[in-house]
Order: C-alpha cells, then sequence, then structure tokens
C-alpha cells in the first residue's frame, strides 16, 4: 500500500517539477513554436483567472458565472492606484486584489444560499452590474475608452533593479513568480481541511450539511477566496495591457473562463492552466487565419461540452485508468 | 472502466477526425488573409473585425489591400514587395494590445495601420511607440491621438472631434437657428464632439437648449427625444455613431419630429446611411470623405477599382483612411530610401499627398506639430432618395480643407519627445 | 413635468411589453428543461434576419407570420441535435453550450448577411406617430403591444386548455411525476422549446422593425430579459410578464430624472429583489433553489 502512495506522489512530484521546468523555459522554447513571449505571459494570467474559477467550481461544485466581475475589479483597482495615487506595482497589485476580494465578500454573502441554476443567473446578472458601473462612472473608470494611461512600474528591489516595463522577459519572470506564489497558496488551501470540507460539499452537500457542517460559510469563504485569487489574477492583467476596460468585466469574460476550466478538466487543479493554454493559443491562431473565428470558438465550446466534458485532462485519466 | 457514449454510429473519434478536416478546408479556403512570400516588408493591421465596428473595419482593410496591390504592381516599396497580415483586435484591448505585440515581436512588422476604436488604437500607440515602429492610425477619433496622448511614431488620417465641429457648425448656425439641442453618445468621443460643437456656438453667440447623454448601446432614445421636443431649439444634433445613431433617427423619423426641429450632426457615415431606412435619412451632416466628387482626378478609378473588388459597392471614407494609410508609408519610404522607423516618422511631417492618393480638391498633407493629417471635411445634406446611384445618399454642398477646421498645433496640447 | 413624467411612464409600459416577450420565451425554456438559454438574443437576431430576407417576396406581414415560425423549426432543430444531450447533467453544461451556440448564430449572421446593420421596412401605415401630443406613441410601437398581448393571451390558452400546455405547466413542477405517468418528456420539451424560440423569433422581427438590424443586437436585448425573470420571480410566467412591465417603467421614469442610470436601474431594481424577497416577486420558495 505503501509503495502505491508513494508512485503516485512520486509521480505527482515529476508532473509538478515538469510543469515549472516548462513555464521557467517558456521564453526560449515558445518561439520555436511560433510562440512569443507576450502570448505566455497572457496565458498565465488568464490561467490563474481559470483556475480561481475552478477554485469555485471544481473543487466546491459552486458554479459562477460572472467572475470576471472581480477580475475586472482587480484590475481596475490596481490600474487606479498607478494611474492617481502611487507609482508602485506591488502597492497596485495588493490594491486590486483587496478591492476585488472584498467586493466578492460582500456579494457572496447576499447570495450565498441559492444554488444551481438561479445562482448562476444571480451572478450574471450581479457581474453585469459591475460591468455597467465601470462603462457608465466614467469619469472614475474612463468608461468605454478604458482606464488609462498608467504602467507598470519598474521594481526596485534594492539589489537590483527589474525594468518590467520595457524588458518583455523580464515581466515574463515577475509574472510567472507571481503566478507560482498564487498557485501555492491555492495548492495549500485546498490541502488544509478547510479543503477537504469544500470537496466534501461538493461531493454530497445534504451529507456535509448532515455531519454539522456549516455549509453556508464553507461556500461563502470559499466564494470569497476565490475572488480574492481572481481579483490577483485581474491585477496582474491590468500590469499586462498598462490598461484597464469594461471588457474584463463582462460576462463573456466569465464564460471564457469557465469553458478553460471545463476545458482543461475540472476537477484536476493543473487542468485549467492547460485549458488556458489550449484556449488562448486557439484563439490567437485562429484568429490570424480567418476572420469568423467566432464561430470556431463556438463550435470549440459545444464539442468540449458534448463529448470532452471532464475535459482533457479528465479525458486522459480515463484513458488512463481504462 | 470506460464510459460508453450513446450517439450510434459517430463516435467520438470520427467527430474529432471531421472537425480536423473541416478546420483544415477552412484554413486553405478563401476567407486566408494574407498569402505569405519571402524579402518582403511585412506591415500589420490591427482592427475590430468582429463585434459593432466589423463594417467599418471590413471596409478599411479593403483599402488597405488595395493599397497593397497598387504599391506591389509598381514594384513594391525599396525594390521589395509588401505583405500584409492582418490580425483581428475583437474590440478588446487585451487581444489588440496581444495581437500588436505578436505582429511586432514574432512577426517583425515595420509599419502599424489601426485600430477604429480608439481606446485601443491609443493603447496599440504604446506598444509602437515601446518598439520605435511607424504607426498610424487610420480610423480612431478621439483627440487625443494627436493631442495630449501623441507620439513622435504615431501618424492619424481621420480627422478629430474638433475638426469635426468647427466643419459644420457655421453652417448649421447660419442656416438652421441658434438654439441647439444635443443628443451625445455617452463616451470619451461624444463628450470631446460635444464640446467642440458647444464651443463654436458659444462663439457665434447661440445656446444650447440641454444636452442628454445617452449610454452607449442605446436603442430605445424616445426618452430623450421626448426632453428634447419639449425644449423647443432650432437644431437638434444627433451625434451618436452606428447603430446608436440608425436608431435615433429611426425613432425621430417616426415621431416625426424632423417636421418640426431642424435634424443635424457632425460626423456620418456611408456605412450607418445604408442601414437606415429612408425615412431616417435626414439632417446635414458632415463625411469625412464622399466617392462622388465629379471632376476630381483620381477619384473615379478609385470608385471603379473598388467595385469591382466588392461587387459593386463603393469605397466609403472608411475604405479611403484604410487607402490612404498603407500608401503614406509607401510613399515616404520610397522618397526617404529607408526602412528605419524614426528617419520615416521624421520624414512624413509635412508630407503631402499626391492627387492620387488624397482623392480631394483641397491640399492634403501631414502637419508635423501634431502628425494629423489636413484632411477636408465634406458637409451637406442626407438625400432620402438617392440621387442616381443607389449608394448616392448625399449631396456635397461644400468642401472645408482641414487646416481650417483644425485647430492651431499649439492648441492641441501635444507635445512630441523624438527619441536621442 | 408631469406631462414628461407620464409620458415616460407610457413609453416605458411599451418598451416593457417588449422585454416581457423576450423574457417569457426565456423563461418557459428555463421552467421546463433548466436552461439557460444564453443563445436566446442570437435566435432573436436570426428571426429578425429572416424576415428581412422574404419581406421582398411576402411583403412586412407575410415576413411577420413566417419568420417565428422558421426560427422556431430552427431552435427546434439545434434542441434535438445539441440541448438534449445536457438536459440530465449539472447547469454548468447547458449554459456553455448555449453561450458557445450564441456565438455561432452571432458570427453566422455576420457571414450569410453581412457585418454592416441592414434597414427593416415597416408599413408606411404604421410609422406615423398617434397624434402631435402623444408623438412617441407611433403606430408601430402600439402594434408592438398589441402582438405582444395577443401573444400573451395565446400563451395564456395552450397553457391553460390544451393537453400539451397542461403538461408543461405539470411538468414545470415535477417533470419525474410527468413522466412516470407516461407522457412522452423528449417531445415535451421539444415543443416548449420551439414555443420559447417562435417568440425569440417574433421578438426578432418586432426589434427590427423598431431599431434595424445588426449582428450583435441580440446581446443587449438578452440582459433585461435575465432580469426580468429574475425581478418577476423565477419559474412564473406571471412574474415574468410583471418584471418586463416593471423594469421598462422603471428606465422610463429614471430617463427623466438621472438619464445616465437609466440602464443600471434595472439592475438596481435586481439587487433590490433579491435583498428583500429572493425568490422574486411572484416566485415560489424552492424553485431551482
Amino acid at each position: 500500500m505503501s509503495e502505491l502512495l508513494n508512485l503516485e506522489s512520486g509521480r505527482k512530484l515529476a508532473a509538478l517539477v515538469a510543469i515549472l521546468a516548462a513555464l521557467v523555459l517558456a521564453p526560449f522554447w515558445m518561439p520555436l513554436l511560433g510562440g512569443y513571449t507576450a502570448l505566455g505571459t497572457r496565458v498565465l494570467v488568464l490561467g490563474l483567472a481559470a483556475m480561481s474559477v475552478n477554485f469555485l467550481l471544481g473543487f466546491t461544485g459552486v458554479l459562477s458565472f460572472g467572475h470576471a466581475a472581480w477580475f475586472g475589479i482587480g484590475a481596475y483597482g490596481c490600474g487606479m492606484i498607478l494611474k492617481f495615487i502611487a507609482l508602485s506595482t506591488p502597492l497596485g497589485i495588493l490594491a486590486g486584489t483587496l478591492a476585488g476580494g472584498l467586493a466578492g465578500a460582500v456579494l457572496g454573502a447576499l447570495i450565498v444560499r441559492r444554488r444551481g441554476v438561479y445562482f448562476a443567473m444571480v451572478t450574471i446578472a450581479f457581474g453585469q452590474v459591475f460591468y455597467y458601473i465601470a462603462f457608465q462612472w466614467s469619469s472614475v473608470t474612463g468608461g468605454d475608452d478604458g482606464l488609462r494611461p498608467f504602467y507598470r512600474q519598474p521594481l526596485h528591489l534594492g539589489v537590483a533593479t527589474l525594468d518590467i516595463l520595457n524588458d518583455a522577459t523580464a515581466f515574463y519572470y515577475f509574472v510567472l513568480v507571481c503566478f507560482v506564489l498564487a498557485v501555492a497558496a491555492m495548492a495549500f488551501i485546498l490541502r488544509s481541511p478547510f479543503g477537504r470540507t469544500m470537496l466534501a460539499i461538493r461531493e454530497n452537500e445534504r451529507r456535509a450539511r448532515f455531519l454539522g457542517i456549516p455549509v453556508e460559510l464553507h461556500i461563502w469563504i470559499a466564494f470569497t477566496l476565490s475572488c480574492f485569487f481572481m481579483a490577483y489574477a485581474g491585477s496582474l492583467y491590468a500590469l499586462v495591457n498598462n490598461f484597464a476596460d469594461p471588457r474584463g468585466l463582462h460576462y463573456s469574460q466569465s464564460g471564457d473562463f469557465v469553458m478553460m476550466a471545463v476545458m482543461g478538466g475540472m476537477r484536476s487543479f493543473w487542468g485549467p492552466l492547460l485549458g488556458a493554454i489550449v484556449f488562448v493559443v486557439f484563439q490567437d491562431y485562429v484568429s490570424s487565419v480567418t476572420i469568423n473565428w467566432q464561430i470556431f470558438i463556438g463550435f470549440l465550446f459545444v464539442l468540449v461540452v458534448l463529448f470532452f466534458p471532464r475535459g482533457l485532462l479528465g479525458f486522459l485519466q480515463q484513458r488512463r485508468g481504462a | 472502466m470506460t464510459k460508453r457514449l450513446d450517439f450510434g454510429a459517430v463516435d467520438r473519434r470520427t467527430i474529432v477526425k471531421a472537425g480536423a478536416v473541416a478546420g483544415l478546408s477552412q484554413i486553405a479556403a478563401p476567407f486566408i488573409w494574407s498569402a505569405r512570400a519571402a524579402d518582403a516588408i511585412k506591415v500589420g493591421m490591427v482592427d475590430p473585425f468582429t463585434g459593432v465596428y466589423a463594417a467599418v473595419a471590413q471596409n478599411e482593410l479593403i483599402g488597405v489591400k488595395y493599397a497593397v496591390e497598387q504599391i506591389n504592381a509598381k514594384g513594391g516599396v525599396l525594390g521589395r514587395p509588401i505583405e500584409l497580415l492582418v490580425e483581428d483586435s475583437a474590440n478588446d484591448v487585451g487581444i489588440g494590445v496581444q495581437k500588436t505585440r505578436k505582429l511586432i515581436e514574432r512577426d517583425g512588422i515595420q509599419f502599424l495601420i489601426g485600430d477604429v476604436n480608439s481606446a485601443i488604437a491609443l493603447a496599440i500607440a504604446q506598444v509602437s511607440n515601446e518598439k520605435k515602429v511607424l504607426h498610424i492610425v487610420s480610423g480612431g477619433h478621439t483627440d487625443g491621438i494627436t493631442g495630449k496622448d501623441c507620439h513622435w511614431n504615431v501618424y492619424r488620417v481621420c480627422n478629430t472631434t474638433k475638426m469635426e465641429a468647427n466643419s459644420v457648425a457655421e453652417l448649421l448656425f447660419n442656416k438652421y437657428g441658434k438654439k441647439w439641442h444635443f443628443i451625445t453618445p455617452d463616451y470619451a468621443f461624444g463628450h470631446t464632439l460635444q464640446e467642440a460643437a458647444q464651443a463654436d456656438l458659444t462663439k457665434f453667440g447661440g445656446t444650447v437648449t440641454g444636452n442628454e447623454l445617452t449610454p452607449l448601446g442605446t436603442t430605445d432614445f424616445s426618452a430623450y427625444l421626448i426632453k428634447a421636443r419639449a425644449a423647443n431649439p432650432d437644431v437638434l444634433l444627433v451625434l451618436p455613431q452606428g447603430l446608436d445613431m440608425v436608431n435615433c433617427l429611426k425613432q425621430i423619423a417616426q415621431f416625426g419630429i424632423e417636421k418640426q426641429i431642424h435634424v443635424a450632426g457632425l460626423q456620418q457615415e456611408l456605412e450607418s446611411r445604408e442601414a437606415m431606412p429612408p425615412e431616417a435619412r435626414v439632417g446635414i451632416w458632415m463625411f469625412e470623405w464622399y466617392w462622388k466628387q465629379p471632376g476630381v482626378p483620381g477619384v473615379e478609378k478609385f470608385v471603379a477599382d473598388i467595385r469591382k473588388r466588392t461587387g459593386g459597392k463603393v469605397p466609403t471614407a472608411r475604405t479611403w483612411f484604410g487607402y490612404t494609410s498603407m500608401m503614406s508609408y509607401a510613399l515616404v519610404a520610397n522618397q526617404a530610401k529607408t526602412l528605419d522607423g524614426v528617419t520615416l516618422a521624421k520624414a512624413l511631417g509635412n508630407f503631402e499627398l499626391p492627387a492620387d492618393v488624397k482623392l480631394q480638391p483641397n491640399k492634403c498633407y501631414y502637419r508635423a506639430g501634431d502628425h494629423q493629417l489636413m484632411t477636408s471635411s465634406f458637409v451637406g445634406e442626407a438625400l432620402t432618395k438617392p440621387a442616381g446611384d443607389p449608394e448616392d445618399l448625399f449631396k456635397v454642398d461644400t468642401i472645408v480643407a482641414g487646416d481650417k477646421t483644425s485647430p492651431p498645433e499649439s492648441e492641441t496640447g501635444c507635445t512630441l519627445q523624438w527619441p536621442a | 413635468m408631469t406631462q414628461l413624467l407620464l409620458f415616460n411612464i407610457t413609453n416605458g409600459l411599451i418598451i416593457g411589453a417588449f422585454y416581457v416577450l423576450m423574457a417569457i420565451g426565456l423563461s418557459l425554456i428555463l421552467n421546463l428543461s433548466n436552461v439557460i438559454n444564453f443563445a436566446h438574443g442570437g435566435f432573436l437576431v436570426v428571426g429578425g434576419y429572416i424576415a428581412y430576407t422574404l419581406e421582398p417576396y411576402l411583403g412586412f406581414w407575410g415576413a411577420l407570420i413566417a419568420s417565428p415560425f422558421l426560427t422556431a423549426i430552427i431552435g427546434l432543430a439545434v434542441e434535438k441535435v445539441l440541448i438534449s444531450r445536457v438536459y440530465g447533467r449539472d447547469p454548468l453544461y447547458s449554459l456553455l453550450l448555449t453561450f458557445g451556440l450564441a456565438f455561432i448564430l452571432e458570427d453566422g449572421t455576420r457571414v450569410i448577411w453581412g457585418a454592416n446593420g441592414k434597414p427593416f421596412t415597416i408599413p408606411a401605415a404604421l410609422a406615423q406617430p398617434l397624434s402631435n401630443e402623444f408623438f412617441f406613441i407611433t403606430g408601430y410601437r402600439l402594434f408592438m403591444v398589441v402582438m405582444v398581448a395577443v401573444m400573451i393571451a395565446l400563451l395564456f390558452i395552450l397553457l391553460r386548455y390544451t393537453r400539451a400546455g397542461i403538461r408543461i405547466r405539470a411538468g414545470t413542477l415535477d417533470l419525474e411525476t410527468v413522466s412516470a405517468l407516461g407522457v412522452n418528456v423528449r417531445a415535451l420539451r421539444s415543443l416548449n422549446f420551439a414555443v420559447g424560440i417562435f417568440l425569440a423569433g417574433l421578438s426578432g422581427v418586432l426589434a427590427g422593425g423598431q431599431l434595424g438590424l445588426e449582428p450583435t443586437m441580440g446581446a443587449g436585448l438578452l440582459m433585461p430579459s435575465f432580469i426580468a425573470i429574475i425581478v418577476g420571480g423565477v419559474g412564473s410566467l406571471i412574474g415574468t410578464l410583471v418584471g418586463g412591465l416593471l423594469i421598462g417603467v422603471a428606465s422610463g421614469v429614471t430617463a427623466v430624472y438621472f438619464p445616465a442610470a437609466s440602464e443600471a436601474i434595472m439592475y438596481v431594481l435586481m439587487a433590490v429583489v433579491l435583498l428583500v424577497r429572493p425568490r422574486g416577486l411572484f416566485g415560489e420558495e424552492g424553485m431551482l433553489t
């Protein structure tokens, strides 16, 4: 038995190392395949967002289709700090994360009793409220033109200055570090007793309730945590673009994140990142080739839902297990 | 344990294979955007080909492609053919920025055209500036592009909002009256347009009876029209663009408002005109370029050539923007005999467009101080019934030169910082 | 000022009536099949464009009658081929499926009819205002309200007095029992979906006459439908009716005093309802929670 466990954890460790190595070396192998560093940075940020959605969706079983709202709030928060208050990248990230996370906490408390389709509808509608605020409150957010200009600031690390504004590779590594920090935090939470409880709720909510677990409280905490991660990803996104705009809050953006999570595999930790890679690369490639790329994206959605509901990693796991 | 999917004869593998075949045939099919050639000079175009601006973006593309054909037929730039790479910004800033980076970093473009969406234009201008690539904004109107957000490497073809307001204001004031009511789309373009028009009105001694700010994407203007009519102005200025404008004018016609109040506006586009039912085509407007210019050299050939490529449809101002942007690069590069971004940017200042590019009667040149093209405004009246050709929906009264409508360089707020 | 207010309330009711038409179709599909049809806006657009294509041959009235049926047939095909496959599953999948479908419909419209907007002509008789005083009530808007009222009445008759209608209502409450009683649930769902899409197609034709046609117009009209359903209460068609009218009037009234917020007010209303009475005005406790 212990041998089996060692094999399993050994395999997991190997997988982890492989993934990290691929990410660290990305600026070197991507151009060989026709990629470019900015694409990698974008994949990381959107992948993190997809993993944040999955934190809620795959691991708690709660469907939020309006999660882009926290993403967008994070982006605006970060942007506003950089534009109006202080030229400091870390402060921007912190502010964005807090803004989105706290907003999510408040909203979560309101809707935590709903489930299923109704919950999804409510998250869509509330997500749109924030989209609408960003769109209309143009004196603060810049409205449809977006919040600009602001620039990510070089990091002064005491011993050296990391010019993340002009050096694409340096910025990629900066984002990678941020990504790893967030992902580590996520993994830590999921392994904790709290994380286990979330899984229990996902599997059978009624039974969890009978066991005396305060289900609503747990869902609210899980919701809030995923909002914090989402807002964090949003702040990074603002840095990628040097821009924040209402599109980042729209339900179609939420839909994209959910699709990435589903496409990669909802039940696995790294699935959403894989989904993000496939989605972003697919969109990038197809939109360069044909003007009607939206039809292809739509078909991708349909195909995944009908034939690959477990996602790519789920599909691979099934093959292995069969 | 494997799960069986109950699809009868069709199984998952077949679907995937079919999908791959369909996908590949798509790629090979006529939707392909660019043909590859070695030794070519690559130029990039980023525009929103999907989303609300799709129609105008596609017309810009037609203009650019036509220009590329003409340039390559004459030997290209410095003896090398132009290869056009097109990317869809999908009306999303993040995607626009990403595609621009892709075009510059991965594909190595020497010249950039885009975007119709002003916000995206500004964002990608940051990238082109960072990478020192010459960039012409074909169709983004916000004043900042050649104003406070100007860059040494960025030029713009289409009018600024101030130019548009100045071109029509005097005519409206003299012909229609002094009390103006505005319907303004609630975003930067709308605000600057309205402020410019209001400034002109105040200068002439008129009054503003009201300014209705309408959210972008408003479909029902009845509440605003009710208010406008209650205010009893001489002129109702309709500033929204695109679908918003179509709906607003439709409702104005449905309510019969144009029978009591003169309807006018500033910028108008042929694409919007064609989307309107005949009764909505009323008022005084300004076009940035119009296809019917009898006697002006080059126009007839341009119109005929474009018609061949679009299955009979005339070029719009947008087609001309794309054409001019591309031709400007080729002309200035051939003249300066270099592809260096900084040299070309300097050379483009005060560069005058030849007759077969400017396609208008007045002198047309890029101003050195703010990089704005001094292009003319075509002021005139909408035609409810087309005059002959079904696409002739506008009667041009005057063509006002760009340097008459544009504020002086000192007032634009642009300070250019050239690289050391 | 009172005149302005009165005008805007009347106008709001007219706009609200249109929202009702959209929302009821959405609500029907949601109630019986638990599917959030994101593609509803897409079907609206398709309905409008089909009418535009038919108009030169059948005239306005012919197109008005034919288009919703054709759209419903397309809807039926989509339901059989795609949507029926995800009925039993987590609502996530139907959401993603209809989401992808919305993309396909929007881009498909662009491919077939082009990206530029198309004008849709309505008979001149309808395009006149009723009177100089009530200039904003054009014949066409009144016609729209009449159409909506007729549709609601027909729907009511369908649901109350036909066998299929009764089964649909029963299925909304307890599909399992209905199935156990021997009703062909598959056929029922298909019929229900087709009726919903019929209404979407009709909305599209009416919207086309009012607003003109453009591939992206569906998305903007989808949100108010959602809100109407949430405000009125999920699971209740009367609720959707009241919800739609309510948000229309609220929007109209706000446009008088605070125009920038005339769209936001719908969301505020929704937030208030969710806080004070989460099941909606007419919703029943336990519906889809």
